[in-house]
């Protein structure tokens, strides 16, 4: 049995920048300062659902099972089953997978799937050696033992290293995400001035659909214990430019490296929500689909080459409902690097890839720049990577709304050599 | 977090010790159930009839002493003394028994009979266990004080609040308790009244364990078979009970007791102190003058008075009424009224959505409420619970689904209209709409409802979450089914119902305005600002009239007294000219930074200004009380409110009107109504017919 999936509706947090140390909100936080709102607004209680599922890579200690705790925090009762997903970068968008096929299977009506992620929180993590040491001083019995074991400290021991940076680092080939850019962009002649231009167009897309009051509705306005409110996403520079941009120097391969912090995405705290219903739960509650979810794929690849994800599963997906890439009329692309999303781009336009690695004819084709990312994205916006791939499916649904499209695709790279794409139908 | 699965496994929470096994003439008490365990251990389960929470009365003890009698015969292992009440081991004793005592002897010999039995209890040979869940107040303390050992369950609250009933502690406590544990931590809390958990009763030694109710039963044999270390009191305590110290430290709680409590209104602090300061340290003698000390203030006016307040506030709890349904709030108006009645609702476990066009407002409203449940609620989880209940709300998606509505924008009719023509149409069949209004006559607000009966006012008191009073006001078309929920709301949120019918600042407006408006006068009259607060601090206000203009707004002030003006006319004191000039300047008071006075932390600057010697007149104090009781008995007359009780009641929770005095009716009555009609004569006379006595004091009784 197939049913058809809709999306009801959705919200997300402002994308808040991380600072200087952990940020207003954990992940749960997060997700209750944007979930709150979005089930005030529904014609149903916050228990009609069947199931919360959320997608979250950074699981900070007080809150295991984030899905299970943000559940019970925004009043959905002792009831509620919930469970977390990680699939990386993907996280956010796999929860919408999951419940996607458990509505189109028939096992559930009503699914609240999100992701959140508070990267502002990323602990400070001993290094394993440390850990060890430590862990033999602990069993050292009498003084001397315990004398014996204190000598065997090294200075290293005791030099913390940021969880995020190892978060980062793909552990089979020992490279930085930023690296694996700088790989992708390498392989597909991406120039340090085109990604430049990329970026500065990243934040001029957030910083117009900022002004032009398109994000109502999606963006939550978050409040904090201090008497703060955070009402958009902090990350975007409307001013940025290809000159300030130009100065900044590589951060993952100094010194010739193309990859700076300027077209990078950045680190940023942030969390979304979608609603997914069945045509039984649409009819039971009244409800106004915005748009259905036509099908999924992941697919993975050489972790050193991740950010080329989205052409694998994107392919496989068009291939699978005999489409092409000029049918999709409206695409989100997470930028995780510019390096990264222009070298799909000429991914999809490179003759060789396409036919031995795509098994298409020949070249797919250029995407219009104006079908893709319309509003930004992760280089402006910010990318909290449990979260990112439910907001590009939420703003995609709400971009071809506005747009007046009818066919996009959602599409992430996920470290560790992953692709997810989910293709989306305007109602 | 409801859950239905313990709903139906919540009786099975209590440890009462074995089931079934009731000895055959544990039938034949009224008030407890005793079974014996397979060790032997005899568990004594305190259960008052035909009462939801455990008092003491006379009857009570007296079956406790049989209980006592019977259990010393057939020696036990070990005797365990619980409650089987959910609510908790005993709330204190029973009041109504203390109610209008007039002889301090026949006081005297109830409270020698009632020592006899604790007493009783503290000398068995037999261990006994007092194991504590819930609350465990007064002379219920003063009954777990007199076992060996003491078990706390981790909800378990401590206190010795008699002293809010202008008592000390009469049932051996004053002695124990200062002898178990440090005297000034003992004295603080019996001086205060004010309620200590169980880890903090743990810290202090006046309880050997805090458990959970899943452990008893081991640490019930363990206390029994002397395996549980008993605190002791330690050699700290002898010091501070030695008698030189004594002199020194109660010197000292003497002068902290008459910054709150003057001697003259509250005589039980100092009794207390005296009693302390006399006997500390010598148990036996302690014990004996407590007897005699607290029969004597039992017969106090201040006693009585506030022993009557206590029955008041049982009384408006009950007119509260319950059965609330009302779990979806929905506040409009995210300002200090609003802000902070949402606070409370969210507080009292309600969701609350919180409207307003701005964040900035919900914002400051939601930090008032984070710093509000850092300091009452203890959990770190039931702060973050309720500030998830209190939800942000900036596209009012709430009116749709909440059971009540509660508006409280600024005072302007059409915004108020225009806020009902906006969410009337969105509302969910059955909610109620109420008002915060305190000034807006109810008939004006109702003229553009398309359904006029579901209008009515819930009218707060600033702070919210210390004035528990709220005045629920009816007008002649509402729906009465819609008002006995509102009732049974205020009551589940733990605030206490007035009814008044719709009229001009209701009762507590125009009752304090008077109050202000004098002052005002009197500022005219060239008397020193210190000098009108400390008339009406001597009369025993909490705050004197010009701080408490200060306090409230002068915006505030100005309005209501202009609104009452227009209704009601010389009646009221005219309002000076330099107070709209005042306010037109911005300076309006505590929220300013400066009115009357300067504010600073939240407080008013008294000490700085040229040192005035003036002492009140007791004109002074009449001017500014007398017209109170005064407006009161026409609201009575005119039937804004239909009840004497529940006008006193409400003054003492709405304003914080001297509750020794009981009241300003009751005031009105203990001075004689011919001596007040007389005063305000005389006053009518010099003054001005403001002070005109109403014509209800012809009928008051």
């Amino acid at each position: 049995m197939t049913r058809p999936v809709y999306i009801i509706d959705g919200s997300r947090t402002p994308f808040l920048k991380a600072r200087s140390g952990p940020g207003p909100f954990t992940p749960v936080d997060l997700a209750v300062q944007c979930g709150r709102p979005l089930l005030a607004r529904q014609p149903f209680a916050p228990d009609a659902f069947d199931q919360v599922i959320l997608g979250c890579v950074n699981v900070i200690a007080d809150e295991m099972n984030p899905a299970r705790v943000a559940a019970l925090r925004l009043g959905m009762g002792e009831a509620m089953v919930a469970f977390t997903v990680q699939i990386n970068c993907g996280s956010g968008m796999q929860s919408i997978d999951t419940g996607y096929r458990y509505i189109r299977e028939g096992s559930a009506d009503l699914i609240l799937a999100g992701g959140a992620e508070a990267l502002s929180y990323a602990p400070l993590v001993w290094p394993q050696n440390g850990v060890r040491w430590f862990a033999g001083l602990a069993m050292a019995k009498g003084i001397l033992a315990k004398a014996a074991a204190i000598a065997k400290a090294r200075p290293a021991y005791f030099k913390p290293v940021i969880g995020l940076e190892r978060g980062l680092t793909d552990p089979i080939t020992e490279l930085n995400m930023g690296q694996t850019a700088e790989k992708v962009g390498h392989l597909f002649g991406i120039t340090r001035a085109q990604a430049d231009a990329y970026a500065v167009e990243s934040h001029k897309r957030l910083a117009n659909a900022q002004a032009q009051g398109w994000l109502k509705g999606e963006v939550e306005t978050a409040f904090d214990r201090a008497g703060q409110f955070y009402d958009h996403d902090d990350g975007v520079r409307a001013d940025s430019s290809i000159d300030k941009l130009g100065l900044l120097k590589p951060v993952f391969e100094r010194p010739w490296g193309q990859v700076t912090a300027g077209n990078s995405s950045q680190i940023t705290d942030g969390a979304s929500w979608t609603i997914l219903a069945s045509e039984e739960a649409v009819a039971k509650h009244g409800l106004t689909p915005k748009a259905v979810i036509v099908d999924s794929q992941w697919s993975a690849l050489d972790p050193s080459i991740m950010g080329l994800g989205p052409v694998l599963s994107s392919n496989e997906l068009l291939k699978r409902n005999h489409l092409t890439i000029h049918d999709i009329e409206t695409w989100e692309l997470n930028e995780a690097f510019a390096t990264q999303v222009l070298g799909c781009l000429a991914a999809w336009n490179d003759d060789k890839f396409c036919r031995e690695v795509l098994g298409l004819d020949g070249a797919a084709g250029e995407i219009d720049r104006a079908r893709l990312n319309v509003d930004g994205g992760a280089i402006s916006l910010g990318h909290p990577v449990g979260c990112s791939g439910n907001r590009i499916v939420l703003h995609l649904v709400n971009a071809m709304k506005r747009l007046g499209t009818k066919r996009g695709i959602a599409t992430e790279c996920i470290g560790g050599g992953l692709g997810g794409a989910m293709l989306i139908e305007a109602l | 977090m409801h859950s239905k699965i313990m709903d139906v496994l919540g009786d099975r929470v209590l440890e009462l010790g074995p089931k079934n096994t009731e000895l055959p003439e544990a039938g034949t008490y009224k008030n407890f159930k005793l079974t014996r365990d397979t060790d032997g251990i005899a568990w004594l389960l305190f259960d008052r009839d035909g009462a939801s929470a455990n008092t003491l009365s006379a009857e009570v003890l007296e079956e406790f002493d049989a209980v006592l009698n019977a259990l010393e015969a057939q020696r036990p292992a070990g005797i365990v003394i619980r409650s089987a009440k959910k609510s908790g081991f005993i709330a204190g004793a029973d009041v109504n028994e203390f109610r209008g005592a007039t002889d301090p002897r026949a006081v005297a010999t109830e409270i020698g009979r009632a020592h006899a039995v604790i007493d009783r209890l503290e000398a068995l040979k037999i261990p006994t266990v007092a194991v504590i869940h819930g609350f465990c107040l007064g002379g219920g303390l003063e009954v777990a004080l007199a076992c060996q050992s003491r078990i706390a369950i981790e909800d378990a609250r401590f206190g010795f609040p008699e002293v809010m009933l202008g008592l000390h502690p009469g049932l051996g406590g004053t002695a124990r308790f200062t002898s178990l544990v440090n005297p000034m931590q003992a004295m603080t809390l019996m001086l205060t009244g004010k309620t200590i958990d169980a880890r903090k009763a743990k810290s202090l030694g006046l309880v050997d364990a805090v458990t959970q109710e899943r452990h008893v039963r081991n640490a019930v044999k363990d206390a029994v078979f002397g395996r549980l270390r008993r605190t002791k009191p330690g050699v700290l305590n002898a010091i501070l009970n030695f008698s030189p110290v004594r002199g020194i430290l109660a010197s000292r709680m003497v002068a902290e007791a008459g910054k709150s409590a003057p001697r003259e209104h509250y005589p039980a602090p100092y009794a207390l102190i005296a009693l302390w300061e006399k006997h500390g340290g010598d148990r036996a003698a302690m014990l004996r003058a407590e007897k005699a000390s607290f029969a004597d203030l039992m017969v106090t006016s201040t006693a009585q008075n506030l022993i009557r307040v206590f029955f008041l506030r049982e009384q408006m709890k009950k007119l509260a009424g319950q059965g609330n349904t009302i779990e979806h709030v929905h506040v409009i108006g995210a300002g200090a009224m609003g802000g902070d009645i949402a606070a409370w609702c969210a507080n009292q476990g309600l969701r609350v959505t919180l409207a307003d066009m701005k964040p900035e407002p919900i914002a400051s409203a939601i930090k008032r409420a984070a710093d509000l449940f850092g300091k009452i609620l203890r959990q770190r989880t039931e702060q973050r619970d309720a500030l998830d209940r209190l939800i942000p709300d900036m596209d009012g998606e709430g009116v749709r689904t909440a059971d009540l509505i509660i508006e409280a924008v600024s005072e302007k009719l059409e915004l108020k209209q225009k806020v009902y023509a906006s969410i009337e149409p969105r509302m969910k069949q059955g909610a109620i709409l109420a008002t915060n209004t305190s000034s807006i006559p109810l008939e004006d607000l109702r003229s553009t409802l398309a359904h006029p009966e579901r209008l009515l006012g819930l009218h707060f008191f600033n702070p919210v979450s210390r004035l528990q009073l709220v005045e629920v006001v009816s007008h002649d078309g509402v729906d009465a089914a819609l008002l006995t929920k509102a009732l049974a709301f205020v009551g589940a949120i733990e605030r206490l119902p007035l009814r008044v019918k719709s009229s001009p600042g209701f009762l507590v407006n125009r009752a304090l305005t008077p109050y202000m408006l004098e002052a005002m006068v009197m500022l005219d009259e060239k008397i020193d600002k210190t000098t009108i607060d400390a008339a009406a601090e001597q009369f025993g206000m909490p705050m004197g009239p010009i701080e408490l203009a200060d306090q409230v707004g002068l915006d505030i002030c100005l309005a209501v007294g202009d609104m009452l003006r227009s209704k009601f006319g010389d009646l009221l004191p005219p309002t000076p000219a330099w107070l709209r000039e005042k306010v037109a300047k911005g300076e309006l008071g505590r929220k300013t930074g400066r009115g009357f006075y300067v504010w600073k932390d939240g407080k008013a600057d008294k000490t700085s200004g040229a040192v005035v010697t003036t002492k009140p007149t007791q004109e002074m104090i009449d001017r500014l009380m007398l017209p109170m009781s005064n407006v009161c008995v026409a609201c009575l007359r005119e039937g804004t409110v239909d009840n004497a009780d529940m006008v006193d009641g409400a003054m003492i929770f709405g304003t914080g009107y001297a509750p020794f005095r009981g009241g300003p009716l009751n005031y009105a009555r203990s001075r004689g109504a011919e001596n007040i009609v007389a005063t305000l004569r005389t006053l009518a006379v010099k003054h001005g017919d403001r002070f005109a006595p109403d014509a209800g004091w012809e009928d008051f009784k």
